[in-house]
């Protein structure tokens, strides 16, 4: 779907930064399955919001009313998106905030540091924000002598620990208490020795550990998690009170937003502030959400910046069968019911973007070519839980498939010896696209009774097919098709007598007898 | 009402009971049975897979074998299969710009029913042992597909179904609702997820003492059984349609030396 | 070619199927079905799940049950809007009773610093309005309310609420506020479920929420 356009901007325009994963799915996938702390966590943890959200929605009588209004709202804002851009530009300038364009990861990147720079400060502090994560900020930050403190709980786990993120709401999901506690004793300078793994005591633990840098801070770093179009508002939705810290002790504040997270009105929040914080944390309404319109003279932050982030968001949207993966709120749901994330955990999708979300998002915002990202939109087994779970109805086993087919198509295009699965598609293909050709294979299932052997349970296929055998068992193929005997033996009966179990005595009222060797 | 059978692959070739067993229910009901003899397979392997070129000609094929007035409706005993041949064949079209076979594709889909739907929306039964003479005695827990449950929004059809079949003790499976792991080439490509999702559904199904579990889609059934007997398990999986074709007279040998589909006994 | 041009552009581009602007289906509730008695019952129950403490009092009530709810805190802050009548049965500042605390007014005229409301021991604030079915109550920044930070910093936040503004469902209270306004949405304690995600109430924000309805 994607291509070239004459007269128009060179399309798409990928993202950078950490969208990526940089090794194959499976690979990855296969080493975080042999962690069985880490299954263990995150088994506990996907189980415990899973029956919170279940229980909050079902609460609702009009859960499902709300959530086709969420994605309806969302599929008009990207419809609208130039002139919503244009519209939140105008209010929120108006009202003393300052806005910059980011065409890329690197572009965001020196934007903020030069809005760090120009405050004569060093540090800063932060509130979980994805984007940033996206665009490798701290990092970045950080090489330019500007220090980044994490201050979401989570956050400052995987910060303290020099680890990454492993899923969007609670990046450490994947640390248990007392691996946490052990991250605290190692890692915080003043912490009390005698902490226990109790999370109220480690929360305290945090708590005691950054009041100091909020009460001092003088630059804060956000994203947003809503920018309301017809009033120029930003909106953070949290629970620690580390956002309304941020957002409101600093005389800077710089907050880094995708173009995608406009809504239209002011009154859509009505919407989305009950979708977000049932489908997330599984709570009627998260402790805390800040708004804010530019600047209020007295009140919060007098320097007040927002960068508007592309990063392959535009290559997303020129794709028109994945453009609605951009109307995802982040909450996180999806990941919560996938049986894959369960499993693997955050790190094995390498992007910031985890989950049946980023399988789909971060091959739309690189493209399908972009390191192992390919392998990305395999990584699901279509169950089609996380499409029912999304509040804005995002269908993303669709775009799962029909990203796979890009992949597909791609490689179709550059890579000319055919593998394994191609051949067997293209096997596949021929059996299945006429009736004489199945029929035709279907002569060769005694072959397969053979190859079974006594037992009739095949144990050991060869080539791709023994990934089947690996930890299935095949059973031995019947004696004749279906296809077979009807041609044969099935005789329609002529006295149908319902609900007795038997017809006229030729057998064809049971599938029992005359087996043909299924038994 | 002439009903049309779609067997689906799977089942013509590997598990023909299957269909037998759903042609012996209809014809039990007193409808008249046929089978269009150009099908073979929804497509949905290609598709999912991501090779919409190559399931081009499994899709037309499909809609030439079914596209004619010759039946009423058509059904097959696949939650999966019919959510392909409703929901991806007319996708599969317009992708690849076939705007005639788009919407042949469409009449051909709302045409067609899962069994379970056919059963209970259209032919009405309510209680199989009264109207089918289903008989089954046996401990049995039940795995409800996803594609069924999610795609054609089954709900509890299958199960209800099951649960009027005399005889028949049914326990309730824990973690009923999580996929069982196949996801077609999934298996293959992401063997080792796959595999630890099979692992927890099979340790569910083997904590319920059930002597099988059933479900309405013989490829997750083969997925299910394949693990069950891996692992040595005495478990076998059994589809629906062969529960509720089973009667007094003609029960399904469910012991001896019988083989179903995975699972050793 | 500028960022915000070539954004814009890249956008245009990405359009360029034209995808319609759907109609906005709107079902979801946006008048409460509720008594005003029901509105307060559901809040109080929503606010104590979320472990915040809750008294109703009549609104004539209001002073007498502050004073009994402050007794014993050093320090207060209130934002200067604050309704006066609330306060009058605190003893007059300055007087040496042990028991009342010392009543700090936050005003455009004084406003106080970071580090003399972290010395305060609890702040003392209005609220805009409250959603019964979420358990939320709003802060717009109005003089009755103060600062973002007054409400922040202080480690338990005294809210009074006129039961005449609880709302029961989200879409009301939206349609009653300013968006423009300094906005605080609070539906209890600070709490994080970051730790196995076990909720644990007080993190950063106020680890105290007193709830007084005045009815
Ligand atoms: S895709 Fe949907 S469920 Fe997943 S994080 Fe985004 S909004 Fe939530």
């Amino acid at each position: 779907m994607s291509g070239t356009f004459l007269g128009m901007p060179a399309l798409p325009a990928y993202g950078h930064g950490n969208l990526n994963a940089t090794e194959p799915f499976p690979k990855a996938a296969h080493r975080e399955l042999g962690n069985a702390q880490l299954r263990a966590n995150l088994g506990h943890a996907t189980h415990t919001i899973r029956d919170k959200r279940l229980k909050v929605v079902a609460e609702l009588p009009d859960w499902e009313d709300m959530r086709d209004s969420g994605s309806a709202i969302k599929n008009a804002t990207m419809a609208q998106l130039p002139a919503l851009l244009e519209q939140f530009e105008a209010n929120f300038t108006a009202r003393g905030g300052t806005i910059h364009w980011a065409r890329d990861a690197q572009e965001a990147n020196e934007i903020v540091t030069s809005l760090v720079r120009a405050t004569g400060e060093t540090e800063v502090v932060k509130v979980k924000s994805m984007a940033t994560q996206e665009i490798g900020l701290n990092e970045y930050l950080e090489d330019q002598g500007i220090a980044a403190f994490e201050t979401d709980l989570a956050e400052l786990i995987v910060q303290l620990d020099h680890d990454k993120p492993s899923h969007i709401l609670v990046p450490a999901i994947h640390k248990n208490r007392s691996q946490i506690r052990e991250i605290f004793l190692r890692e915080m300078e003043d912490v009390d020795p005698a902490l226990t793994d109790e999370p109220a005591r480690l929360a305290e633990a945090a708590r005691r550990h950054l009041r100091k840098k909020f009460l001092t801070a003088k630059v804060a770093v956000s994203g947003a998690n809503f920018g309301l179009a017809d009033t120029g508002t930003l909106t953070v939705v949290e629970s620690e009170g580390n956002g309304r810290m941020c957002l409101t002790l600093p005389d800077t504040l710089i907050t880094v937003m995708g173009i995608e997270k406009l809504l239209p009105s002011w009154s859509d929040l009505e919407v989305f502030m009950q979708l977000l914080p049932r489908s997330s944390t599984g709570e009627r309404m998260n402790p805390y959400t800040s708004l804010w319109t530019g600047v209020t003279p007295g009140d919060g932050p007098q320097n007040v910046h927002l960068v508007l982030l592309d990063n392959g968001r535009t290559a997303a949207l020129a794709d028109e069968m994945g453009r609605t993966a951009l109307n995802c709120i982040r909450c996180s749901a999806c990941m919560n019911v996938c049986p894959v994330y369960e499993r693997t955990g955050g790190h094995a999708y390498g992007s910031t973007y985890p989950g049946p979300i980023g399988a789909i998002l971060s091959p739309l915002m690189t493209g399908i070519k972009s390191e192992k990202n390919n392998s990305l939109p395999y990584a699901s087994s279509l169950c089609g839980a996380c499409f029912d779970a999304c509040p804005v109805k995002i269908n993303i086993p669709e775009i799962l498939v029909h990203l796979r087919g890009e992949d597909v198509d791609s490689r179709r295009a550059t890579i000319k010896v055919p593998t394994q699965m191609d051949l067997m598609m293209k096997g596949a293909e021929w059996a299945f696209s006429d009736g004489a050709h199945l029929g035709l294979l279907e002569k060769g299932l005694p072959l397969g009774r053979l190859a079974a052997g006594r037992d009739k349970v095949i144990k050991k296929l060869p080539g791709l097919a023994g990934k089947w055998t690996r930890s299935r068992d095949l059973p031995a193929p019947p004696g004749q098709s279906f296809r077979q005997w009807w041609a044969r033996d099935h005789k329609a009966p002529d006295g149908v007598v319902p609900g007795t179990g038997t017809t006229n005595g030729t057998g064809t009222g049971s599938p029992t007898e005359s087996e043909g060797g299924q038994a | 009402m002439k009903i049309a059978l779609f067997a689906t692959c799977i089942v013509d070739a590997m598990y023909p009971r299957t269909a037998r067993a759903t042609v012996a229910i209809l014809e039990r009901l007193g409808h008249e049975v046929v089978f269009p003899p150009g099908q073979a397979c929804c497509g949905q392997m290609h598709v999912n897979s991501g090779y919409f070129k190559e399931a081009l000609p499994v899709v037309a094929n499909h809609v030439r074998a079914f596209d004619t007035d010759d039946y009423d409706v058509a059904v097959a005993p696949s939650g999966s299969c019919v959510a392909s041949v409703k929901h991806q064949h007319e996708l599969v079209a317009r992708r690849c710009g076939d705007a005639a076979l788009e919407a042949r594709a469409a009449v051909v889909g709302a045409k067609t029913y899962e069994l379970s739907q056919l059963l209970t929306d259209v032919l009405g039964v309510t209680d199989a042992a009264r109207q089918l003479g289903s008989h089954f005695p046996h401990k049995v827990t039940y795995h409800p597909s996803c594609h069924g449950m999610r795609l054609l929004k089954l709900g509890d059809r299958q199960l209800k179904l099951l649960a009027s079949v005399a005889g028949i003790e049914l326990v309730e499976l824990p973690e009923a609702d999580q996929c069982c792991g196949f996801g077609g080439t999934f298996s293959l490509k992401n063997a080792d997820v796959s595999g630890a999702m099979l692992e927890d559904k099979a340790a569910n199904i083997c904590g319920t003492g059930a002597e099988l579990c059933t479900g309405g889609d013989a490829s997750c059934l083969m997925h299910i059984g394949g693990g069950l007997s891996r692992q040595g398990s005495k478990v076998g999986t059994l589809h629906f349609a062969e529960i509720l074709a089973s009667t007094l007279d003609n029960p399904v040998p469910v012991a001896g030396d019988v083989q179903l589909a995975g699972g050793r006994r | 070619m500028s960022a915000r041009e070539d954004i814009l552009n890249r956008i245009g581009a990405a359009l360029r199927d034209a995808p319609a602007v759907p109609d906005i289906p709107r079902n979801y509730r946006r008048v409460s079905a509720m008594t005003a008695e029901q509105r307060l019952e559901q809040l109080v129950d929503r606010l104590v799940d979320y472990k915040a403490s809750v008294f109703v009092v009549p609104a004539a009530e209001a002073a007498g049950k502050l004073a009994e709810l402050l007794a014993g805190t050093a320090s207060v802050v209130v934002p200067h809007g604050l309704p006066q009548e609330w306060l009058s049965a605190l003893p007059p500042a300055g007087t040496d009773d042990a028991g009342s605390p010392a009543v700090a007014v936050d005003s455009p005229q004084r406003r106080l610093t970071v580090a003399e409301l972290d010395a305060v021991d609890a702040v003392v604030t209005a609220a805009a309005v409250a959603v019964s079915e979420t358990g939320t109550i709003m802060l717009d920044g109005s003089p009755s309310q103060g600062r973002r930070i007054i409400s922040l910093v202080p480690d338990r936040h005294v809210c009074v609420l006129r039961a005449a503004d609880i709302v029961e469902v989200l879409p009301e209270a939206v349609a009653r506020l300013e968006a423009t306004a300094p906005q605080t949405w609070i539906s209890g304690p600070s709490a994080t479920s970051d730790i196995e995600l076990e909720r644990v109430e007080g993190v950063h924000g106020p680890r105290t929420l007193d709830v007084l309805i005045l009815q």
